[in-house]
């Protein structure tokens, strides 16, 4: 019968060698490669104290962004919501009433919003569609949680630090993501 | 000696129709259908007198006809120039076109405040597809687009003026299909502007198709602001009995789950509101703003959209819910819920019609 490949290896059969059935050189051996382990570099870090950076294009936890004035930049336009392949954004608008315009960038804004992270699979499809830099995907994850209802995020839980408000919270949030361009 | 010439050959982008003399050119077009159409801004068929403003569905016109075969030295709006017979017309085959095309949307997009993300007619917007198609990313004008103050017209509609294109169309509604005409275009050239004399209210009974007839976000429908997205409602086709005289009673329901958002007249495939029976299927206020409930309509399917519109997408094929077939599989036993979507969520909520206001929402709507 033809062998299917040229892989096939005959097995060596001879009856081994004195040094060999000597058996020591071989664990010496084998014991010199583990131990010389030590001595390297580790691979690992001790996780919950020490953090390794994220990448810059690592797409995390989404954040609704704020301008420089601390007004949400979302006017609940729909497109993340229509773009996301999940289905895990969902929201409501609301109009912004007079006296409220330092709370909201446009006339329009999203009075509720949410993002089911059961279901989202952090494509970042929705900070692409996003017009107006509003949300954006973040260099942390999501944290593990008990139960699912934890799991459905809320604006209170999405929004950035306000920038006059918490400066340090807000520009830890924003991270090292370069400022996005907007069409207008 | 007349019925001899009954109908008479126009080509198309090489495609060759018999149509009747006295028909216009995007008539004719439209009856090939599909690409070959010109896109129209400003004309409106139902509407008399309409077109030959915006500019957008010029083309250029290779023969004039077989009498006279020399091309016409200009490009001509196809709304407004009649069918000669042997006409050779050239509109997606020729260059010309695309390029005076792509400088019309340039100019229409001048003023415009590209605030498609707040305006409720995203979606459905004339202007959005073809600026999709011709226009270009980035705009050479210089100077600060002009601008309005929103403007109320009537309870039920809201006026943007900086969205407005002048095409005319709602002027053309209040002339023809209202009995007396309260607004109009004030003032020339740039400063043009669709208003009411004096801020008069419009309070007749057909003011809302208004709405429909406006290619762009200009004139929305108030009853409907901010409630939704265009592309998460779902069309249906509804009827009833309408007692005003001159109401179709035919209209389309833009549902969220069992709630009506929003009514608007049946539109054909070029945006245009059907027609029935001959007549123009023009609905009334009471209609459009005011019967706002599921009870008092008659559904009668899924309305028909494009496959290509981003209203049609993420939307069951029919009205009938999918079955639900774990019960049947597990011999009567009802799947275990793990969670009730509504007691965590605050989207949606079930016990909130937003139906029921005739405005928008507000932040007070939202608390409680």
């Amino acid at each position: 019968m033809n062998a299917l490949t040229n892989k096939v290896k005959q097995v060596n059969r001879k009856p081994l060698t004195f040094m060999e059935r000597l058996y020591l050189p071989a664990i010496f051996k084998g014991m010199m490669i583990t131990f010389s382990h030590i001595f390297k570099k580790k691979p690992t870090i001790n996780y919950p104290e020490k953090q390794r950076p994220f990448s810059p294009v690592f797409r995390g936890l989404q954040i609704l962004n704020r301008d420089e004035e601390g007004r949400e930049n979302c006017t609940a336009c729909g497109l993340c919501a229509v773009a996301c392949p999940a289905e895990a954004i969902t929201m409501e608008a609301a109009e912004r009433m007079p006296g409220e315009e330092h709370l909201y960038k446009e006339e329009k804004y999203a009075a509720k919003y949410e993002i089911n992270m059961l279901r989202c699979i952090f494509c970042g499809l929705c900070e692409e569609a996003c017009p107006k830099d509003a949300i954006y995907l973040s260099e942390t994850f999501t944290p593990a949680d008990y139960q699912r209802k934890q799991f459905i995020y809320s604006k209170n839980d999405l929004l950035i630090p306000h920038p006059t408000e918490n400066p340090e919270a807000y520009s830890k949030a924003l991270g090292n993501r370069p400022k996005r361009e907007t069409i207008n | 000696m007349s019925e001899e010439i009954k109908t008479i050959k126009i080509t198309i982008d090489n495609i060759t129709i018999d149509v009747e003399p006295g028909t216009t050119i995007l008539h004719a077009a439209r009856r090939i259908g599909g690409d070959v159409t010109p896109p129209a801004m400003c004309y409106y068929s139902k509407l008399e007198g309409s077109g030959g403003k915006c500019r957008t569905c010029l083309v250029e016109v290779a023969a004039g006809s077989t009498a006279d075969p020399r091309p016409m030295p200009k490009l001509v709006a196809s709304c407004r120039t009649n069918v000669m017979d042997g006409m050779v017309v050239k509109n997606i085959t020729s260059e010309k076109v695309t390029d005076a095309r792509n400088g019309v949307v340039e100019f229409l997009l001048l003023n415009h405040p590209l605030d498609c993300p707040v305006c409720d007619q995203a979606g459905e917007c004339h202007l959005q597809d073809l600026g999709y198609e011709h226009g270009k990313a980035s705009t050479r004008y210089q100077f600060a687009r002009r601008t309005f103050k929103r403007e109320d017209i009537g309870p039920y509609i809201q006026l943007h003026m900086t969205r407005c294109i002048l095409c005319y169309r709602c002027t053309y509604v209040a002339d023809q299909i209202t009995d007396k005409r309260v607004h109009g275009i004030i003032d020339r050239g740039d400063h043009a502007a669709i208003s009411t004399y004096i801020s008069k209210a419009i309070d007749n009974d057909f003011s809302g198709n208004m709405i429909d007839v406006c290619p762009v976000g200009a004139l929305t429908d108030k009853t409907f602001r901010f409630k939704n997205r265009v592309w998460f409602t779902k069309p249906v086709d509804a009827h009833r009995n309408c007692t005003t005289p001159g109401c179709c009673g035919k209209a389309t329901l833009w549902l969220r789950g069992d709630e009506v958002f929003r009514v608007t007249a049946r539109k054909d495939e070029w945006g245009e509101v059907k027609s029935f029976d001959g007549k123009t299927g023009w609905i009334c206020n009471t209609c459009r703003f005011e019967t706002k409930k599921t009870e008092s309509w008659t559904i009668e399917g899924l309305s028909n959209i494009s496959r290509h519109s981003v209203i049609g997408t993420n939307k069951y094929k029919t009205l009938e819910m999918p079955k639900e077939t774990i019960k049947e599989v597990m011999h009567g036993v009802e799947p275990k819920l793990l969670m009730d979507i509504h007691s965590v969520s605050e989207v949606n909520n079930p016990t909130v019609h937003l139906s029921d206001l005739n405005r928008s929402a507000h932040s007070s709507d939202f608390k409680k």
